[in-house]
């Protein structure tokens, strides 16, 4: 066993930054994820065909196909596409949102359609218009149901977060990896960033059992 | 006062009401009965256009709701509909179940729909639940709770669809009393019911629907003591 951390000690501070970089991107991919996802959601349950066939069709592609590649191309095509030299940071947000509202609006489609469809013909029967219905009434009780769902794939785009090292953008892994250049070590920073990387995720984890409490107004 | 004219339904290929034609005036209760599956629930979604007619014309309060151009979202404010399985808003308290629509729709302000809503609870004896969330009532409360919700929007006329056949025995009294006092009140109302003797006591008139025939229809003294059909001695014969 040869395992050294003093040697990383003086990158700590480098190290600890790539927190905040890797959280800046992984939340604004969540909020864009959801917001498009429950867009897209909305249009999968809509009766107007083309509306249909497109969120199927986006849903589609962006599943079966690996995210590194959807990645790949946001960062290296559009430059090449339109000249707009367009940064890590946007890249890896694009990706990840436009990544990730394909799966929640799998999730959130789901969520709604198990909502009770009697709670519909009530609101219907009140005279509640559909957007109030689906804001007020619908979302609300689909998202007490998919809350766990939902929080297991804010956890893996987390995890999968670590990917935009590939394009450069300085985050915790990237940051490991050049510590592990500079030192010749590269076992301590990868446990060290991994051991962050796990905090993180038990945050989250911890976040969404708090919430998913505070929903528990029924049963 | 609702008038209907003609009315068919169909589902895929099969015919759920054949050419139904009724009238029910103002401060009328109709009870609608027959056996399962012969068209009852249908019959009274059609009415706030929760099913859509193949077929014939509809008026509530003299609006035609087949009319393509009535805007049905504001004369559904007007009929009320209670569910046999209540149909409460889960994520809501007592008090948000009965204010949320009278706000949102019709404009109330909290106070307004707050005030309108505890005299309501207290009208269906409620007064004590209206923090409570429908998760942690009984069934007849919560279908005491569902009607005081439609009551909130001052409909015009209520539906009622077997608002007692989801609840355990000791809990129908109390629903049916608070629909007894709201028929006294004046209110017009079609209730779809096994309740005969709520039929017989309450209904000014009673509908019999046999797969989806208008069968029969009088008075609940000459329907019960003397049906015309055979169809309708043969069900009374069943349930009584
Ligand atoms: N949404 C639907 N799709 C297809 N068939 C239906 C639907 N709703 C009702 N039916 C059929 O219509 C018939 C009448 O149903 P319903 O009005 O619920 O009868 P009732 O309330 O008198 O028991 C039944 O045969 C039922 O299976
Ligand atoms: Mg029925």
């Amino acid at each position: 066993m040869n395992l050294d951390f003093s040697q990383i000690v003086p990158y700590i501070p480098f190290i600890l930054e790539g927190i905040w970089v890797t959280l800046k991107f992984v939340i604004v991919a969540i909020i864009f994820g959801f917001v498009f996802g429950s867009i897209l959601a909305l249009l999968k349950i809509s009766h107007i065909k083309p509306l249909n066939w497109f969120a199927d069709a986006y849903t589609s592609i962006f599943r079966g196909t690996p995210l590194i590649l959807q990645l790949m191309i946001i960062y290296f095509a559009i430059p090449q596409l339109t000249g707009y030299d367009i940064s890590p940071f946007l890249s890896a947000i694009l990706a990840f949102g436009l990544n990730s509202s394909a799966y929640i609006s799998e999730i959130i489609r789901a969520g709604i359609q198990a909502v009770d469809k009697g709670q519909v013909e009530a609101a219907q029967a009140l005279g509640i218009p559909y957007r109030l219905m689906m804001k007020d009434l619908i979302f609300p009780q689909a998202l007490k149901n998919i809350l766990p769902a939902l929080m297991n794939e804010f956890i893996t785009l987390t995890k999968e977060s670590a990917i935009v090292s590939t394009i450069g953008y300085l985050d915790l892994m990237r940051r490991a990896q050049v510590v592990g250049a500079d030192t010749y070590r590269n076992f301590e920073p990868l446990i060290f960033v991994g051991l962050i990387y796990w905090v993180m995720v038990m945050g989250l984890t911890l976040i969404g059992k708090r919430v998913e409490r505070k929903l528990k107004y029924s049963d | 006062m609702i008038k209907v004219e003609n009315l068919y339904k169909q589902f895929g290929k099969t015919e759920v009401l054949k050419n139904i034609s009724t009238t029910i005036d103002t401060g009328e209760v109709v009870s609608i009965i027959g056996p399962s599956g012969s068209g009852k629930s249908t019959f009274l979604r059609c009415l706030n256009l929760l099913e859509v007619p193949t077929k014939g014309k509809i008026w509530i309060e003299g609006q035609e709701m087949t009319d393509p151009k009535t805007n049905i979202m504001k004369v559904r404010q007007e009929i009320g509909m209670v569910f046999q399985h209540f149909y409460l808003f889960p994520h809501l308290s007592v008090l948000d179940n009965l204010t949320y629509a009278p706000m949102k729709v019709k404009g109330l302000s909290r106070d307004e729909a707050q005030t309108k809503a505890k005299d309501l609870l207290a009208k269906v004896g409620l007064t004590e639940k209206e923090t409570a969330f429908p998760a942690n009532l009984s069934g007849g409360q919560k279908q005491r709770v569902a009607i005081a919700r439609a009551l909130a929007m001052e409909p015009k006329l209520m539906l009622f669809d077997e608002p007692t056949s989801a609840l355990d025995p000791e809990m129908v009294k109390e629903v049916l009393n608070v629909m007894k006092d709201l028929a006294q009140s004046g209110m017009t109302m079609a209730v779809v019911t096994h309740e005969m003797r709520f039929a017989r006591e309450v209904a000014d008139r009673i509908m019999f629907l046999d797969e989806g025939t208008l069968l029969e229809e009088g008075a609940p003294s000459e329907f019960f003591t003397n049906p015309k059909t055979s169809r309708a001695r043969d069900f009374l014969e069943k349930i009584l």
